[in-house]
Formats: C-alpha cells, sequence, structure tokens
C-alpha cells in the first residue's frame, strides 16, 4: 500500500494547527453564544467518563494480574457482599448524575428560549434543499444572518421530517410537516459555516445541506439590498436559470441531459412525454406549470413520484421565468 | 471423595436421541430448539453484517474528493452503489440485526437451552409454545426475505412516518414481518416468565437463582409489556399506508410525532431486551472464571429488575429534537439518568467480583472483560447524549452511532460470544481451541475498536449518520474522512474475527476434544449433566446448591475439567 492510497492525515494535523476559535480535537469551532456553554459541559462529562473509565480498567487489569489463576484454585476468603460499598458506589454515580442532568438542562434551556426582539427568518425544508424566507419576502437557498443579534428560525416541512443542525453553532431541531417548529442562535464570529440535514429523508439525504453566512451589521444590509434587486433589469431567462438553481430545481433535474432523481430539462420543451398515470402529453408552458404545482399529476415514464409541490413558494412570474429558462435548453 | 458430576460415557444425548430432520423441526425439546435458533439468528446476522461492511465500504472514501486529492488513488471505488441502494442497505442493516438478531439472540437461542437446565427441569413450561414460537419467529423471517425480494425497505429501521407513509418501497411486507416476530419474542418471553415461577426446583429461591435467570426473567416481563406496544404501532403504519386513515400522516390530519412516541415506546425497553441477558451472562462469566461467588448478589439482581422498570420511563430522550416540549424533554432527560445507576452499580460489583479471585483468562472470560471495556465507553457516553444541551447537536450523528453500537455489539454481541463459547461445549460436547478462540477474541477487540471509536470524532464534528456521503463535510473537516477511513479499515478486521470464529467454532465438531461434564468450573445445575445434556437432561434430580459457590470445585487434569467434592479437601 503506497501512501498515497491512505487519506491524507498532514490534512487532519493541518487543522489541528489552525484551529479555530474554541476548536478542539474533540469539537469544531465555537460560532454561537450557546456553542462555549454546551462545550463547558460536554468537557465536564468527557472528564468524569474519562476518569471512571479509567478506573474500572485500571482496577480490572490490576486483579487481573493480581489474582492471575497459578495453580488449582484457592481463594483467599473475600466477602459476598458489603452494604456500604454498595450505597458508595450507588450515591456518587447519582451525585454526578444529577450535577450533569441540571448543567444539561440549564443549558437547554438558553437553547429552545429565544429572546423576544430576534430577527426572524422562515425556514422550508423540503427533499431535498433549503428555502429561507426573510423579512422583506425574498427567498434565498443559503442562511445569510447578521453578527451579534438573536437570529430566530420558525421552521416547517413541505412532506417528510427534516433536521436543521448547524455544528458550529451546536444547534439541531427537527423540522416536521404540519406543525412549526423554532430554533435561535446568535452568532460570534463573521464568516461561513455548514448547514445539514440530520434527520433521513430519503435519496437526496447527504445533499440536503447549505451553509450559514454571518454578515455584519453593514454587510448584511447590503446584502438586503442586493437581493430586493436582484432581478432587476434581467431577461426572463435569466431570472429563471438563477432560480433553476436557487430553488433547488438543480438537485433532481440536469441541463445537460444527465439523468438523476429527475428527468432532464435539456431540450424537452416541444417533446411530447409518455406518462405513468396519463396520456402521452406535449411538453408546453402549461405542462410545466402544472408540473411546477401539482408534480404528481403527470408522472413521466421511468421516474417515481417524488417532487414536492412549488405551490406557495413559486410566484407565477417566477414560474414564467423558469420555463422561458427551459425554453432555452436546446 | 464422592463424585457428584456425570461422566461423558453415556453416548445417548439430545443430539443423537432421535434421527432426521424431521425430529428437528418438529422437536419439543428446548435444547433442540435452542440449537435451531442459534444457527437461525447466526444466518441473520451474518446477512446483516454483510450488508454493514458494505455500508463500511461505500462510506471508506468521500465519493467528491478534494481537488488536491482527485487523483489520489483509491483502494476500492469511491462510489460503490447509488444512493437508493444504500439507503436500504443501512435499512436492511438495522432492521436485520436488530429483529432478527440482537432481539432474539441470548433469549431465545442462548435462553432456550440454557434456562431449564440451570433449573434443573426437563423443558420449559409449555415446549409446544417454544416450537410456536421458532415457527413464528421463521415465518417473520420470511416476510423479511420477501421483503428484499421485491425492492427493499429504505424507511431506516425505525420507520419513521410521513417518510413510511410515502415511500415507494416495501413498507407492508416488513412491518408485517416485525409484527410475527413481535409474537414470537411475546411467547418466549411468557414461556420463560412462567417457567421460572414454576419449574423451580425445591430449594432453589428467588434469590438462589443464577444471575443469568434473573436477566432472562426481567427481559421476558418487558417482552410481554412492551413487544404488544410494536406490534400496535406496525400494524396501524400499515394501515395507514394501505387505507390512509390519518393518524401519522399530517396530509391526512394525522401526527408524526405520535408514531414517534409510539415507536419509541417499544423501542427503547427493547435496548434492554437486548443487553439484559448479555449481562446476565457477563455476571456467570466473570464469577465462574474468577473462581469466586459473586459479589452483591441481590444488588445485581435488582438492579436488573430495576433497569427493566425503569427503562419504559425514557422513551422520549430519543425525540429531544422532534418537536416534543422542553417540560417533557427535561422530564425523560431526568429518568433516563436514572437507568445509568443501575448499570454501574453491576459494573462495580463484577470488578469487586475479580478481587481476591483467581482469574483464569480463558476465551469466555476474555469476552467478559471485553465487555466491561467496552460496556463502560458505551455506557460513559451515554451520558454525553441523555444529557439535554450536549444530546442536542449530537443527536442524529455519528456520536449515536458509535454510542449504540457500543452498546449493542460492545455489549450484547460480545456477550453473546462470551456465553456461545461457555456453553458450547456443553451444547455441542466438543471443546474449541483455546489459542485460536483469543486470538479471535483480540482480533474482534481490535477491530471493534478501530470501526467504532473513531465514529464518536466523526459525530462530535457534526458528521449525521444515514448519510451516502459525505464530501461536502469533509472538505470543511478533512479529519472526517480519516475516521471515515479508518472505520471502514476496523469493519474489515472485525468481520475477519468474526469469521474466524466461525471457522475454529465449526472445526471444533470434527477434531474438538470431548468436552467433559463442567469444563470450566462453573457451579450452576447444567454442568452437572453431561456434555451434551441427555434428552431429559438429568437422569436424577440435580442437588440445588448455592450457584455461586466454588469451595468444593476442583479441576481434575485426568477428565481435564472441574468436578465437585463433598468435603473441602
Amino acid at each position: 500500500m503506497s501512501p498515497t492510497t491512505l487519506p491524507p492525515i498532514y490534512h487532519w494535523l493541518n487543522t489541528s494547527l489552525t484551529a479555530a476559535a474554541g476548536q478542539t480535537f474533540w469539537l469544531p469551532e465555537q460560532g454561537s453564544t450557546v456553542a462555549t456553554s454546551v462545550d463547558r459541559l460536554f468537557h465536564f462529562i468527557l472528564g468524569i467518563s474519562i476518569f471512571f473509565f479509567s478506573l474500572i480498567v485500571v482496577l480490572m487489569v490490576i486483579f487481573v494480574l493480581l489474582y492471575r489463576r497459578r495453580t488449582d484454585v484457592t481463594n483467599d476468603p473475600a466477602p459476598l457482599h458489603n452494604t456500604k460499598l454498595e450505597i458508595t458506589w450507588t450515591v456518587i454515580p447519582l451525585i454526578i448524575v444529577v450535577i450533569i442532568f441540571y448543567e444539561g438542562f440549564v443549558t437547554y434551556m438558553d437553547i429552545r428560549t429565544s429572546p423576544s426582539q430576534a430577527y426572524e427568518v422562515h425556514v422550508i425544508g423540503k427533499k431535498w434543499q433549503w428555502l429561507f424566507k426573510y423579512p422583506d419576502g425574498h427567498v434565498d437557498e443559503v442562511l445569510h444572518v447578521p453578527l451579534d443579534e438573536p437570529v430566530r428560525l420558525l421552521m416547517s416541512s413541505e412532506d417528510v421530517i427534516h433536521g436543521l443542525a448547524i455544528p458550529a453553532f451546536r444547534i439541531n431541531m427537527d423540522l416536521v410537516p404540519g406543525r412549526y417548529t423554532y430554533m435561535w442562535f446568535r452568532a460570534v464570529e463573521p464568516g461561513e459555516y455548514q448547514l445539514f440535514c440530520t434527520q433521513y429523508c430519503g435519496t437526496g439525504h447527504s445533499d440536503m445541506l447549505t451553509k450559514v453566512v454571518v454578515h455584519t451589521r453593514s454587510d448584511f444590509e447590503s446584502y438586503l439590498k442586493r437581493e430586493a434587486n436582484a432581478f432587476k433589469d434581467l431577461p426572463p431567462a435569466k431570472v429563471g436559470e438563477i432560480l433553476y438553481t436557487r430553488r433547488g430545481c438543480a438537485q433532481c433535474h440536469s441541463i445537460d441531459g444527465t439523468v438523476s432523481t429527475g428527468p432532464s430539462f435539456k431540450g424537452i420543451f416541444g417533446q411530447t412525454h409518455e406518462f405513468l398515470n396519463a396520456p402521452p402529453t406535449l411538453v408546453d408552458e402549461n405542462f410545466i406549470r402544472e408540473s411546477i404545482l401539482n408534480p404528481s399529476a403527470k408522472i413521466r415514464q421511468g421516474f417515481r413520484d417524488q417532487m414536492p409541490t412549488y405551490k406557495g413558494i413559486l410566484k407565477d412570474e417566477e414560474i414564467t421565468n423558469i420555463i422561458e429558462f427551459i425554453k432555452t435548453l436546446k | 471423595m464422592a463424585e457428584t458430576a456425570y461422566t461423558t460415557a453415556d453416548n445417548d444425548s439430545y443430539l443423537t436421541h432421535d434421527r432426521g430432520v424431521l425430529s428437528w423441526l418438529f422437536s419439543l425439546d428446548h435444547k433442540r430448539i435452542g440449537v435451531m435458533y442459534l444457527v437461525s439468528i447466526l444466518t441473520a446476522f451474518l446477512l446483516g453484517g454483510t450488508f454493514s461492511t458494505l455500508v463500511r465500504m461505500e462510506l471508506m472514501y468521500p465519493n467528491k474528493p478534494a481537488e488536491s486529492v482527485v487523483a489520489e488513488k483509491t483502494l476500492i471505488p469511491r462510489e460503490i452503489f447509488s444512493k437508493d441502494n444504500y439507503n436500504k442497505f443501512f435499512t436492511t442493516h438495522g432492521a436485520v440485526m436488530i429483529f432478527l438478531f440482537i432481539i432474539p439472540g441470548i433469549p431465545a437461542a442462548l435462553g432456550n437451552f440454557v434456562l431449564p437446565i440451570m433449573l434443573g427441569a426437563k423443558d420449559v413450561a409449555f415446549p409446544r409454545l417454544n416450537l410456536f414460537s421458532l415457527w413464528l419467529w421463521w415465518s417473520g423471517c420470511v416476510f423479511f426475505l420477501l421483503t428484499l425480494l421485491f425492492g427493499g425497505l429504505d424507511t431506516g429501521w425505525t420507520f419513521y412516518t410521513p417518510y413510511s407513509t410515502s415511500t415507494e418501497t416495501r413498507v407492508v411486507p416488513a412491518v408485517v414481518g416485525a409484527f410475527i416476530l413481535g409474537f414470537s419474542s411475546i411467547f418466549t418471553g411468557l414461556n420463560f416468565i412462567v417457567t421460572i415461577h414454576t419449574l423451580r426446583p425445591p430449594g432453589m429461591t428467588w434469590f438462589k437463582m443464577p444471575l443469568f435467570l434473573w436477566s432472562l426473567y426481567a427481559t421476558a416481563l418487558i417482552q410481554v409489556l412492551a413487544t404488544p406496544v410494536l406490534g400496535i404501532t406496525l400494524m396501524l403504519l400499515g394501515v395507514e399506508r394501505v387505507l390512509s386513515i390519518g393518524i401519522f400522516d399530517p396530509k391526512l390530519g394525522g401526527d408524526p410525532v405520535l408514531f414517534q412516541h409510539f415507536f419509541w415506546f417499544y423501542s427503547h425497553p427493547a435496548v434492554y431486551i437486548m443487553i439484559l441477558p448479555g449481562m446476565g451472562i457477563i455476571s456467570e462469566l466473570i464469577s465462574v472464571f474468577s473462581h469466586k461467588h459473586i459479589f452483591g448478589y441481590r444488588f445485581i439482581a435488582y438492579s436488573s429488575v430495576a433497569i427493566a422498570l425503569l427503562g419504559f420511563l425514557v422513551w422520549g430522550h430519543h425525540m429531544f429534537t422532534s418537536g416534543q416540549s422542553a417540560m417533557a424533554s427535561m422530564i425523560f432527560s431526568a429518568l433516563t439518568f436514572s437507568v445509568s445507576i443501575p448499570s454501574a452499580i453491576k459494573v462495580f460489583n463484577w470488578l469487586a467480583t475479580m478481587y481476591k479471585g483467581s482469574i483464569s483468562l480463558q476465551t469466555p472470560m476474555c469476552y467478559g472483560l471485553m465487555f466491561i471495556f467496552l460496556f463502560g465507553i458505551g455506557g460513559l457516553t451515554g451520558l454525553f447524549l441523555g444529557a439535554l444541551a450536549t444530546n442536542v447537536p449530537l443527536h442524529n450523528t455519528y456520536f449515536v452511532v458509535a454510542h449504540f453500537h457500543y452498546v449493542m455489539f460492545g455489549g450484547t454481541m460480545v456477550a453473546f460470544l462470551g456465553g456461545i463459547h461457555y456453553w458450547w461445549p456443553k451444547i455441542t460436547g466438543r471443546m474449541f481451541s483455546e489459542f485460536w478462540g483469543r486470538l479471535a477474541a483480540l482480533i474482534v477487540f481490535t477491530g471493534f475498536n478501530l470501526t467504532f471509536f473513531p465514529q464518536f470524532l466523526m459525530g462530535t464534528h457534526g458528521m449525521p449518520r444515514r448519510y451516502y456521503d459525505y464530501s461536502s463535510l469533509a472538505l470543511e473537516h478533512p479529519e472526517i474522512a480519516t475516521y471515515n477511513f479508518l472505520s471502514s479499515i476496523g469493519s474489515l478486521i472485525l468481520a475477519v474475527g468474526l469469521i474466524l470464529i466461525l471457522i475454529y467454532l465449526l472445526a471444533s465438531l470434527f477434531n474438538g476434544r470431548p468436552a467433559p461434564a463442567n469444563p470450566w468450573g462453573g457451579a450452576t445445575l447444567e454442568w452437572q449433566c453431561s456434555s451434551p445434556p441427555p434428552y431429559y437432561n438429568f437422569k436424577s434430580p440435580p442437588t440445588v446448591d448455592d450457584p455461586y459457590d466454588f469451595t468444593n470445585i476442583h479441576y481434575d487434569p485426568e477428565i481435564r475439567g472441574y468436578i465437585k467434592t463433598t468435603d473441602n479437601s
């Protein structure tokens, strides 16, 4: 086995040397206010675990060495039970777990209780993308947040249960269809952080990731301004192209003819397709509109009924733009 | 010096009493049923193990590496199968291991064989019910096989709704299979409860029972009380899928979190169905191979019952991030910590048993010590998950995967291996090779830790479980790729160790030395009958004594086994 067949250990050493804020061997960088208290508890439990584990293993090894069977079996008499000892090793762990429980509970209440003045972003989870709706009405597939301000995420799912986790912020919460869940955080360091889906949601579960961008207040303002004017003066097909990547169409529909979870968009406009549950239909403006708003109505031959509806997520004008974009894909 | 142990001279054993396949399939003998269970669940383990190896091979490398290493050679292709197949493989690994292997594992296979003999009884209380439960188990397997043959299942073994009500894979046959397997488990539990209540011999009071029986009794209580809930839940899931009644699917007005409550109401106690019998085996092994009376008998016995009862009250700790209320999470967290105490008590009592013992490191004891080591890690990492604040970032990550594999494999499977080696001479009448036995134990230990310890670190760095690919994660944290690589290599070492065990155990059937009645120096009743036991276990009722009194049990080099002497020589 040549050294190149191994994953590069030097990468690992590298990151250990250039550790970001709060990063340790055990835990990644700390990006939010709660991360410090969660990590403090983590290292407290780790210390206790290492102590007790060492105690158990050391005693075990000592006993094995000291009392190894040598000749025929002869035992020094040893007691069969000792109530005081039993009580000791019941009460000491009990006190320790009560402390751990209490610390865990107090920090958990910090994680769950959002300050009243939080900046609110609505999160929609769907197979297999994230959409973030801002107070000004624009939608982004990346979570942009201001630095050092409480941000509250009001979350719901369009289809199955998803889980939103930002490891650097030490937060994680499920998105349950049919009800709202929420979480909050206050980012402490500008930069980009990873955001994952943690609740198994099918084929694209491990593709359901995006990032959190933490801006200073002034950068955040200019981001909002930029977004508000994003589509100004652009031709419809160009807007459609942007929406194609940013609303998650690209997750399942290629534009180069590659077949993935869904059919490719390349050259489909004007073709007639076969369907599992409908007569052959011409791909025209009305067909595409129906496929976006009511995807189950016509399932293309060779594919499964997997696509969630975009009703309420894409506006009519945006659908028109996407149709214009598809028309350009010859 | 009067011998009370039977010699192996008499050839008529349960193995030779009747001949032919039918004499096995329709046998009411608990020993034959135990052996059939053993062969069946090991086949299931082989299947589940194959799937897990496939999963680890897919995860050996990130599918899309960093630009700097794109051209790097890999031992195996980066991408071996599709996302959908990966999802089916990890689901099948989980479902097979849980429902077909680890739940029936120790009670139905080893328990069935050992329990009546430990009681000095001829059989369990309801031999026909016992056979029926084996047949039910086989029927459940048929449904699982049908699921596999007709397109597989991709819901994860947890069947979370609404994914399970909307996926196009074969949920209904899998659910029917698990439903039937549940009844197999209930009948075994019922049988054991009645057997322990009614067939204890004169002189064996509750507190003179071997601790393995206490643990089987506690397990049986959970099997009988919790499994019906799983049956109902899975039936409702099937009905929801077929008839859309609107109980779990939010589109129909149902509540997906309700499913999680129902599911974990069984599946958390089921964790104790899996681990308690393992703890029972360890109590036997530590005492016998230390040749010393178990320390704190009553505390170990009571702790089994305490675990069984408290285990019913902690299911909500699987749901801290599910949207359940903070109040509910707080209560479940507090109750969860209460279960850790009886487990700690057991570990300390085992250590105290070894103190001033006469410790022999024969193969079963290697597994006994391995259990303490691995279960120690599994149990202590449970503290991170039981505490609310640290649970949140670790929930649904590889930290959880590592934790429950340390408990389920490092705990139950290692205890099962210890039990197999311990009772192998009794079951088959043959001794296996001590050299290969210890070597394989070492390989299993190394492979296991290499496989699962890195997973704790993947988890603390945020890698979610059930991920087909971690390329993007590894770009940010390259150590995640290293941990995955180590874990996959570890799984291959583990597989080698397990296959080695299979080989030398099978080889011992042909060239193993005939086993004496009591090869390890045990004081429980099964060591008083010959190896393998006669058809009716005992030719005359055995004398009941303290199951952990070793003062009169001495090694006899002539028969290479232990005999009981009447005087204290």
